[in-house]
């Protein structure tokens, strides 16, 4: 028995009194705050930036990053890790930048065929029980090297469709944050208001119990993968819609950032505890805080990955704090 | 015939044979050109990988979750402290290579820090550690074009009748962990917590101190790595570790340490390491393009995992 999930024994033990009931509370308002947090800093430090053309300027780019946190999320919620995520959304770049828009119906049969690849994946993690870890940590190099055999060099075009859609401007409401809001109403009904949701969850919760209940473990590790594979084309898709054309290292940053956003949105590495509409917004903490807030601040680009870093160490810290106040 | 057998049963035996096919292919396709000295470059590149893969294989036999992730952020770093101590002056090799070694050391206890303190897996620990070092390098190493010292870059080029000195004294080292490994407590101790940390705490081991002296082992391991490599490659890089986070952790899965913790394996790192490097200088022989090579290795690498299997994880 690991630390950790002795840890999570610990914490399911009926803990009496109000104080216990407000710390859960506060642990689950968590991510929120500090995306309110980030959004008080910005709209302090400059105003203006808190408006409809601000919004879609800074959080353009969280489309593709909140989608690839969710693709990321559902591999963690089988209690796996996918390491290959950021280099298959430049794959998915490359092939929308080229075959999608010259010959859409090659371009649609390989992103299926990539999602039936990540199905794959899981099966073989599932049967041979392989580390996801270094399965994936090898994915990446084939990804990576797809994606330069399609594109060589920097190039392509969006297909003109992908480019309107992300291009839409609807009244009022700035389109990213009304494509944050679907993305993470679907995947909260999906995952955590529906019967299979359940069993998704449960099988990176206590996979022997649903063993013994009759349910198939290698079924819901394909369905797992392979939702990560959709979603993670979905991301290389948006992000090419939004840069106009591809590159094959254009997604590499993913990896790390799609963690990080699972974690912030208060997802636990063991026992399938985690929360699309949290990964959902901790995808747009770090979209804010790595670029926009730090540009208003007068900080080099440079740390603009220090500040994820300080950001997912602060985050954890206050979860820390609040999980004493628990006991 | 019996020593055969228990040759075979080794799990690191593997890794050799796996290499050693690899360059017999090579220099089938050359006709036997330049077999000696491709595995003097062999042993030259291979020694980069063994260091840090003996490195995170003492951190992954601490037990599931247990993987340090920030050991490319933290051998570009140090590779840029190193040349800037240094300064391109020969005085300067060993207090250099004191400030990686301090350098990769303190990376690794801040590491552990934030694993204890904020009792978060390492795998986040380390990545989030990750983050911060890559800015600190970023910033601390922009445009640094300092030379290493003449003397340290023929250091790391020295050969002693094709073989490279400092592969001899990577494999001293080699040994010598393997000892500690086997032979000393603190060794024994990482792999009963790899086992079962709850059993290793009740039998008296200092859990707390064992996992923070492997995290700062392992971050010193990459520290001097980042030194070496500076002084190899000439010149210290941002990039320059980037290519150790897959490796390392694929030398340690494919040299036969399970990679649900509590059973290591030395040998097999040396195994694995050259695998890797002349399963590159195969495909780059074959003049297979950048893409096709990045592909095969990803596939060489899953294809070896399946066909040695996972063990069954103790939760």
């Amino acid at each position: 028995m690991t630390a950790a999930s002795l840890e999570t024994r610990l914490k399911a033990s009926p803990a009496g009194g109000g104080a216990a009931a407000r710390a859960r509370m506060l642990r689950s308002l968590l991510p929120a705050l500090s995306l309110a947090l980030v959004l008080l800093a910005i709209a302090w430090l400059n105003p203006r930036a808190i408006s409809y053309f601000g919004f879609t300027l800074m959080l353009n780019l969280a489309i593709p990053i909140a989608l690839a946190t969710i693709a990321q999320m559902f591999v963690i919620a089988g209690n796996e890790l996918d390491l290959s995520i950021g280099t298959f959304v430049g794959f998915v770049g490359c092939v929308t930048a080229t075959w999608l828009k010259d010959a859409p119906l090659v371009g649609i049969a390989v992103l299926l065929g990539s999602i039936g690849v990540y199905a794959l994946l899981g099966a073989l993690i599932h049967l041979r029980n392989l580390p996801s870890i270094v399965v994936t940590l090898g994915m990446s190099f084939v990804w990576q090297g797809l994606a330069i055999l399609i594109l060589p060099k920097p190039g392509g075009k969006a297909p003109d469709w992908l480019l309107s859609l992300m291009a839409f401007k609807p009244p009022l409401i700035p389109f990213p944050i009304i494509a944050a809001l679907v993305i993470a109403t679907v995947v909260h009904i999906g995952l955590m208001r529906t019967s299979y949701g359940v069993i998704l969850r449960g099988s990176g919760g206590n996979a022997a119990a649903l063993r013994r209940a009759g349910w198939s473990l290698l079924r819901t590790k394909i369905v797992l993968f392979a939702l990560t594979g959709l979603f993670g084309v979905l991301s290389g898709m948006a992000l090419i819609g939004i840069t106009t054309s591809a590159d094959a290292n254009i997604g590499n940053g993913y990896t790390l950032l799609s963690i990080a956003g699972v974690i912030l949105g208060g997802g636990e590495f063991v026992g399938g505890r985690v929360s699309p509409i949290g990964a959902v917004i901790g995808a747009l903490t770090l979209a804010l805080a790595a670029s926009p807030l730090l540009t208003f601040m007068h900080i080099p680009p440079d740390w603009q990955v220090a500040a994820n870093g300080a950001i997912l160490i602060i985050v954890l810290a206050a979860r820390v704090l609040i999980s004493r106040k628990e006991r | 015939m019996a020593s055969l057998r228990t040759m075979l049963a080794k799990p690191w035996i593997w890794s050799f044979i796996g290499a050693f096919v690899v360059w017999l292919a090579t220099i089938a396709f050359t006709g036997g050109y330049g077999a000696g000295g491709m595995i003097t470059a062999a042993l030259s590149l291979a020694v980069f990988t063994v260091i840090v893969g003996v490195g995170q294989m003492f951190v992954i036999t601490l037990g599931p979750g247990n993987v340090d992730l920030s050991l490319p952020a933290n051998i570009g770093l140090a590779s840029a402290v190193a040349m800037k101590v240094m300064d391109g002056n020969d005085a300067m090799i060993a207090v250099g290579l004191i400030a990686a070694l301090g350098c990769g050391a303190a990376i690794g206890a801040a590491n552990y820090l934030l694993i204890w303190a904020l009792r978060i897996p390492p795998i986040i620990a380390t990545l989030s550690a990750s983050f911060i070092i890559q800015s600190i390098d970023i910033s601390y190493g922009r445009g640094l074009q300092i030379k290493p010292p003449p003397g340290f870059a023929d250091f790391t080029n020295w050969q002693i009748l094709g073989i490279p000195v400092l592969a001899l004294l990577t494999v001293v080292f080699t040994v010598g962990a393997a000892t500690a490994l086997q032979r000393m407590i603190y060794g024994r101790s990482v792999l009963a917590i790899g086992q079962n940390i709850r059993a290793a705490w009740l039998a008296g081991v200092n859990v707390g101190r064992v996992r923070f002296l492997t995290y700062t082992l392992c971050g010193a391991l990459g520290g001097i790595d980042g030194a070496l490599l500076a002084g190899y490659f000439r010149g210290a890089n941002v990039d320059i570790g980037n290519e150790y986070l897959l490796a390392s952790i694929a030398v340690v899965v494919i040299g036969g340490t399970s990679v649900a913790g509590g059973k290591a394996n030395v040998p097999g790192v040396w195994g694995a390491g050259l695998f890797l490097v002349l399963l590159l200088t195969m495909l780059n022989t074959f003049g297979v393009s950048a893409g096709v090579r990045l592909v095969l290795t990803g596939l060489i690498i899953v294809g070896v995992i399946t066909a040695a299997g996972g063990e069954k994880a103790v939760r």
